[in-house]
């Protein structure tokens, strides 16, 4: 792949006081790659998602993402965050602001937009997540997919360069999970960068250019999802992936 | 068909009848025996002296009585006291939990010092020690004793109703680029009011009983008044029965207002 690496981890470890949640991390994800995390839990896969954009610190090794060196308190890590996007698994909408305000108050408080040019694009992103109609609701309001599309619109209106998904369907309801994905695939197809931890393996399937498996804080395996679902190199994601896709 | 139900001790008790005639019994007995108790001492009896001390009518029209004025001084000191209490609170609670090592210990000495001293002491430090150092009058004395012994309790509340924001909602404020003030400002605070809210309104009534304790450097508020008009009059029953109940006024009104406005508060979120 000719493209440029966006984020480049190299011997990443992470400890949780005795517990070793990362150890001896490689990976490198290039400009427009998709890059689908998945593993048993536990695995450690949250834990680097969250490195990425600094919600946690690496203990050692080197990180860089975006050209920015990450270590602890880190200068340029408010400018980072506005480059990387990041989608939770319990969505964590601003209960007390509307949608259209959970969109504009980055925008308008970290970018200085007026609120006007906030609204317009925020507005954007409601009707490519498909629900321009809910822009004046509360959070509550909505079904958990539908939040989680505003969760999804929200990280979209800082135009990140990196879009980070941490288990974004974990919590849905099943007949949810498929409007959410969708707007995922969407999204994956306009070439952004794309680093999800999911156990949805069709949807890997579909958008995955690096499948990364993961098991007791290290990687296991990494390797295009053709070779990842067909024949997976290691034993143990051949385990998990017959676990996972026997049901 | 349904069987009846048994009637059992808790049934009867509960039942209105039963309760309020018990409920009858029991203040008439206290009230008799405060009534026969200062007949036997010789009370003089004198609550028709009681409505001046609220107010008069004279030719120049509506004059508020001491009992009044003395309120209002109340309300003014607890006021004052309380939203300098909230802002000082509201300070050593976000020293606290800055992560600082050295704000930390402050106010935790802060904290333990202010919660661990009598009232009484504290205000006596701030009128007899700090007063003739710093020139403190006994007003400014009153405010400031009652503004950092509840700056002490309100950087509780303010703490405890951070520390229920779900600490999701900072690290979303974070991924989306927000410094730590915005985050607080935009996003944890706004939310954290509803869990601080009751506990703050049930603060300043706390204060407002509180506040009553400044009568011991002579502040001219609702319990000075009391003591004044007794050493003039000779009143103790009258006087003192009055300014109880003008506290229980005060804060029962208030205790209304604070859970009408929860209610509305509850509605809306």
């Amino acid at each position: 792949m000719p493209k440029q690496p966006i984020i480049v981890a190299k011997k990443i470890d992470k400890f949780f006081g005795d517990f070793q949640a990362l150890s001896d991390v490689n990976l490198t994800v290039h400009q427009g790659e998709r890059v689908v995390v998945c593993g048993p839990s536990g695995s450690g896969k949250s834990t680097l998602l969250r490195c990425f954009n600094g919600l946690e610190n690496h203990d050692a090794g080197h990180l860089k993402v975006n050209g920015v060196e990450l270590y602890e308190d880190a200068p340029q890590i408010r400018q980072l965050r506005q480059d990387v996007g990041m989608v939770f698994q319990q969505f964590n909408l601003f209960p007390h602001l509307t949608i259209l305000e959970n969109l504009t108050i980055g925008p308008i408080k970290v970018h200085r937009l007026n609120r006007k040019d906030a609204e317009t694009t925020a507005l954007r992103y409601l009707e490519r997540v498909r629900i321009p109609e809910q822009a004046n609701k509360w959070p509550a309001q909505l079904s958990g997919g539908q939040q989680q599309r505003v969760a999804i619109a929200r990280a979209l209106c800082m135009s990140p360069k990196i879009m980070l998904f941490d288990e974004p369907t974990s919590s849905l309801d099943p007949e949810m999970i498929g409007e959410v994905l969708d707007v995922m695939v969407e999204l994956a197809d306009t070439g952004m960068t794309m680093v999800v931890v999911t156990h949805e393996m069709g949807f890997a399937r579909r958008v995955a250019d690096t499948m990364v498996f993961m098991e007791d804080g290290k990687i296991v395996e990494v390797s295009p999802p053709k070779t990842f679902f067909t024949n997976p190199q290691s034993a143990r994601a051949r385990v998990f992936l017959n676990q996972i896709l026997e049901h | 068909m349904t069987t009846p139900r048994p009637i059992t001790a808790r049934r009867v008790f509960n039942s209105f009848p039963v309760a309020f005639s018990l409920y009858a019994v029991v203040v008439s007995a206290i009230a008799w025996i405060s009534y026969s108790g200062a007949q036997e001492m010789g009370y003089n009896w004198q609550w028709y002296q009681i409505p001046k001390y609220f107010y008069t009518y004279t030719d120049d029209g509506f004059q508020p009585g001491e009992i009044i004025t003395g309120l209002w001084a109340t309300i003014i000191l607890s006021v004052i006291s309380f939203t300098l209490a909230t802002v000082l609170g509201l300070f050593v609670a976000l020293l606290r939990m800055s992560g600082l090592v050295l704000g930390k210990g402050v106010s935790v000495i802060y904290l333990e010092f202010i919660r661990n001293i009598p009232l009484l002491v504290l205000l006596y430090l701030f009128y007899y020690v700090l007063g003739p150092v710093f020139g403190l009058g006994r007003w400014i004395a009153a405010v400031l004793t009652l503004a950092v012994f509840h700056s002490a309790l309100i950087s509780e509340i303010i703490r405890a109703g951070i520390n229920s924001v779900a600490t999701g909602q900072s690290e979303a404020a974070a991924s989306i680029g927000m410094t730590h003030a915005q985050a607080y400002r935009y996003i944890i605070l706004p939310q954290s009011v509803r869990f601080m809210l009751p506990p703050l309104f049930g603060e300043v009534v706390h204060l407002i009983k509180s506040s009553a304790i400044v009568s011991v450097i002579a502040v001219a508020e609702l319990t000075t008044t009391g003591r004044n008009i007794i050493s003039d009059t000779y009143m103790s029953f009258e006087i003192w029965f009055t300014i109880a109940i003008v506290y229980l006024s005060l804060t029962l009104v208030l205790s209304f207002c604070i859970s009408t406005i929860e209610r509305r508060f509850k509605t809306e979120t």
